[in-house]
């Protein structure tokens, strides 16, 4: 295909003519729809803001310096809370998500309609994240730590769901055969020939997702989820600069302990 | 006595695997199922237990009619069929204890099984027969630290913990080496013996089929093109079974073997481990032609 | 068998996972004491809680149906914008990752670029999309603008460090290879470091699109602008039916995107 007869004899070429003018179509209409999206969007940008930005970052960095340390002291508390929402949350997530996952994996689900709902379980609680649900929850419950777990375990389901459900379905068949002819009834198959297996990544995933969930619930506190998100929203809107950075150091410090934590934890497991 | 009429298996991507096979296997007989890949051994076997599911045909255990059985049924049918597997099929991430009780799953209910909490006698059972094979030592090991050959003896205590009354062994010796694939064989062989149990072996290698077996079943294409003692495997029959070939290479070999008074553990010269592999072996070729 | 019968233990216990007993015991007390004091800590108002019941059901029964009027077009509008958001924020963020990428992986790049653009994918990995967001609209007023900022920095983290992470684990011989025909740097970077890493990059710029139209409608809620904005006003107002149909346009999206994703991954493969 790619030689070419001209008068001169074959040109070796990388593509076909064809198939290069539609790689080039293909490029012009994503170049298109990015310069259209660019156009709408800064329609309403105000450019003089834009051009100021510069300015006001430095502004805003030279007031954040020094971070304050004395405010450290009222901070335990909401960090405290934030470790505390992003760990339960991941248990109850967990406790959710594996009856699902077994329900939504195709070699142990019941049923293809219990499948069929497993999967949309999974798919919308995957598809809001966890301040929306912060946001929909505060309003039915009240502002509160209580709301933030339930958000981040809402949120976990799906995530913790899907993987765990792939990792059913990738599964060492053979090792179930053996254990069905010798007898064993569904349960205890699953028990001896499926659960072993899928252990390790179920252990994975939740401390996977325990440590997103860190970082996820440094935020719930924006909208009244609880946890170090609430005092930096209220710093940010007092422009109590030196506590905004305190407030930033802390989450840099508690994001970068848990993914070591989750490092360990998962290096330990597998 | 387990009996096979016209017992057929198609596959939903249309191979016919099996084409009305006729098979009757008396009491305490071991048979060596041989035939090249593919030729549906492996189908034949998962056919009996119905791990796969005939297409037509019948499949007697005793009197019990096993094809006719409902789920319930099945599985206590199933306990009477102790299953080894190519590549042994252990529960890797389990003990050698555990691998060995999940084949006394069929007789205990779900909550034992959770706690692991087998009856005494089973456990008693499971002790007696990893000493019987040499694996006392073993039952806290997880199963995936086990080399090949220990695995697969882990595999045959799961297989004889059920009481069964059948074997069904399925490549027993694939992915091991040839001295050991000749212990395994040998301690299955004994082990029938001692029980008297009917046993089924599929395997690929001739010479072992012919060594540790009274009949040799040959399957081509899912049909049985020879059913008779091991020492009727002429040249002529090779040929049928899995086509030109020299074969006379393979025979010979056997003749040699001092299979019955064979001491516990087989040295074998060395030229003869060499290419234990009925294929591997034509190609030396002790020219025939 | 002739041995001695009945010489076997009947006894059998599954060995404990942690070997050493006092930490078993330690682990197991120490996880149960934290349990007790995180949720003692927790300060629920149970009373709050209980009146939220039926707000909690008002919400749950706007979804049958949810209103998808859309009279004043506020939620076309958003989503349009939203959608607008991620692309441009996805194309940027992976225009500068590439060079980011480059030089983040540690068998390309010398030493010192080497630590600069691990700083950099460090920096914009840290913070939640949010966090960024509220600087952003600091920075730039609200408006998607700003929302454009916080995803493509985002994107920055994402994709740098998936990147440089491909390319160290590339295969070391095929770039050998072609460096020892000779090929200058950008030729030796098109021919043995782009057809290794390019499959999965693919893959993953459709995988970041769906994140940043995700998160999108959360920066909104912060006031950089889309989807988000509008949700966030729908709640304020009460408009649970509103809030409803957004949510679900959110789900029909990310399943679209995801689907597509998953074949162009097929295809480039």
């Amino acid at each position: 295909m790619p030689l070419i007869e001209t008068s001169d004899g074959p040109v070796w070429k990388r593509r076909t003519t064809k198939k290069q003018l539609a790689i080039w179509v293909g490029w012009l209409i994503g170049i298109t729809i990015v310069l259209y999206a660019w156009i709408l969007m800064t329609e309403e940008t105000v450019w003089f803001f834009v051009q100021d930005a510069p300015r006001q970052a430095m502004d805003i960095g030279t007031r954040m310096v020094p971070p304050k340390l004395s405010y450290m002291s009222r901070l335990w508390l909401p960090i405290w809370d934030t470790i505390n929402i992003a760990t339960l949350g991941t248990v109850i997530a967990l406790f959710i998500a594996i009856p699902v996952a077994f329900a939504a994996a195709r070699n142990t689900t019941p049923h293809f309609l219990v499948r069929a709902v497993a999967i949309f379980i999974i798919v919308s609680s995957r598809s809001v994240n966890s301040l929306i649900w912060a946001l929909i929850l505060v309003l039915i419950l009240g502002p509160g730590v209580l709301a933030g777990t339930i958000a981040i375990g809402l949120r976990s389901i799906g995530f913790c769901a899907k993987l765990l459900y792939e990792g059913i379905e990738e599964i060492d068949h053979t090792q179930v055969e053996a254990i069905a002819a010798t007898g064993a009834s569904r349960p205890q198959q699953m028990l001896y020939g499926i659960v072993p297996q899928v252990l390790p990544t179920f252990a994975g995933v939740g401390v996977f997702r325990w440590d997103i969930n860190i970082r996820e619930s440094t935020i719930l506190g924006l909208v009244g989820a609880g946890g170090i998100g609430l005092e930096l929203n209220g710093s940010i809107n007092t422009l109590a600069w030196t506590q905004v950075s305190m407030i930033l150091l802390v989450i840099l410090l508690t994001v970068i302990i848990s993914e070591w934590v989750s490092a360990k934890v998962r290096g330990a497991i597998i | 006595m387990l009996r096979l009429e016209g017992l057929s298996k198609r596959y939903k991507t249309g191979d016919e695997a099996l084409k009305d096979v006729d098979l009757e296997i008396p009491d305490g007989q071991v048979i060596a199922l041989i035939g090249p890949s593919g030729a549906g051994k492996s189908t034949l076997i998962r056919c009996v237990n119905r791990l796969v599911e005939p297409t037509r045909g019948k499949v007697y255990l005793g009197e019990l009619e096993l094809t006719g059985l409902s789920s319930g049924a099945l599985r206590r049918a199933r306990r009477k069929m102790g299953m080894i597997f190519q590549e042994y099929a252990l529960v890797e991430r389990l003990s050698v204890m555990e691998n060995v009780l999940s084949g006394r799953l069929g007789y205990v209910g779900f909550w034992t099984s959770w706690t692991r909490k087998f009856p005494k006698k089973d456990i008693q059972e499971a002790y007696r027969l990893l000493d019987r094979v040499g694996l006392m030592d073993m039952a806290d090991k997880r199963a995936d630290e086990l080399s090949g050959g220990q695995r697969q003896r882990v595999g045959i205590c799961r297989a004889l913990i059920q009481d069964p009354d059948l074997l069904l062994v399925d490549e027993p010796t694939a992915s091991l080496d040839p001295k050991t694939s000749r212990q395994i064989m040998r301690l299955i062989n004994e082990l029938c013996k001692e029980r008297g149990l009917a046993a089924i072996i599929n395997i690929h290698d001739v010479q072992l089929a012919q060594m540790y077996s009274q009949r040799v079943v040959g399957l081509e294409l899912g049909s049985i093109v020879y059913d008779g003692p091991p020492d009727g495997l002429t040249p002529e029959v090779l040929t049928r079974i899995y086509g030109e070939e020299d074969w006379e290479a393979t025979i010979e070999k056997v003749d040699d073997e001092d299979v019955e008074n064979a001491p516990e553990t087989i040295v074998i010269p060395k030229k003869k481990t060499a290419s234990p592999k009925s294929k591997a072996k034509a190609g030396n070729g002790k020219g025939k032609s | 068998m002739s041995d001695a019968p009945t010489t076997f233990p009947s006894h059998w216990k599954k060995p404990p996972l942690v070997k050493n007993s006092t930490l078993r015991w330690g682990l197991i007390l120490g996880f149960a004491i934290y349990l007790a004091i995180g949720l003692g800590t927790m300060d629920v108002d149970w009373e709050r809680a209980w009146d939220g019941i039926p707000k909690g059901k008002r919400f749950i029964l706007a979804f049958f149906p949810p209103d998808f009027s859309d009279s004043r077009n506020v939620v076309l509008d958003g989503i349009l914008e939203s959608v607008w958001m991620a692309i441009i924020a996805t194309v940027a963020g992976i225009a500068i990752s590439v060079p980011v990428g480059l030089g983040a992986a540690s068998n390309l790049a010398p030493k010192w670029v080497y630590l600069f653009c691990r700083a950099i994918v460090a920096g914009s990995r840290t913070f939640p999309e949010v966090i960024l967001a509220i600087f952003a609209v600091k920075l730039f007023g609200f408006g998607p603008f700003a929302g454009f900022i916080a995803l493509a920095i985002g994107t920055i983290g994402f994709f740098a460090k998936l990147l440089a992470e491909d390319i160290e684990n590339m295969s070391a011989s095929q770039a050998e290879a072609i460096k020892a025909t000779g090929a200058s740097w950008f030729q030796w970077i098109n021919y043995a470091i782009q057809p290794q890493v390019m499959p999965r990059m693919i893959g993953l710029s459709v995988y970041r699109l769906d994140i940043n139209f995700r998160e999108s409608a959360v920066v909104g809620i912060v006031g950089g602008g889309g989807i988000g904005a509008t949700l966030n006003t729908a709640f304020d107002r009460y408009e649970f039916d509103t809030a409803a149909a957004i949510l679900l346009i959110i789900i029909g999206i990310v399943m679209v995107l995801e689907y597509i994703s998953g074949y162009l991954r097929k295809w480039v493969q």
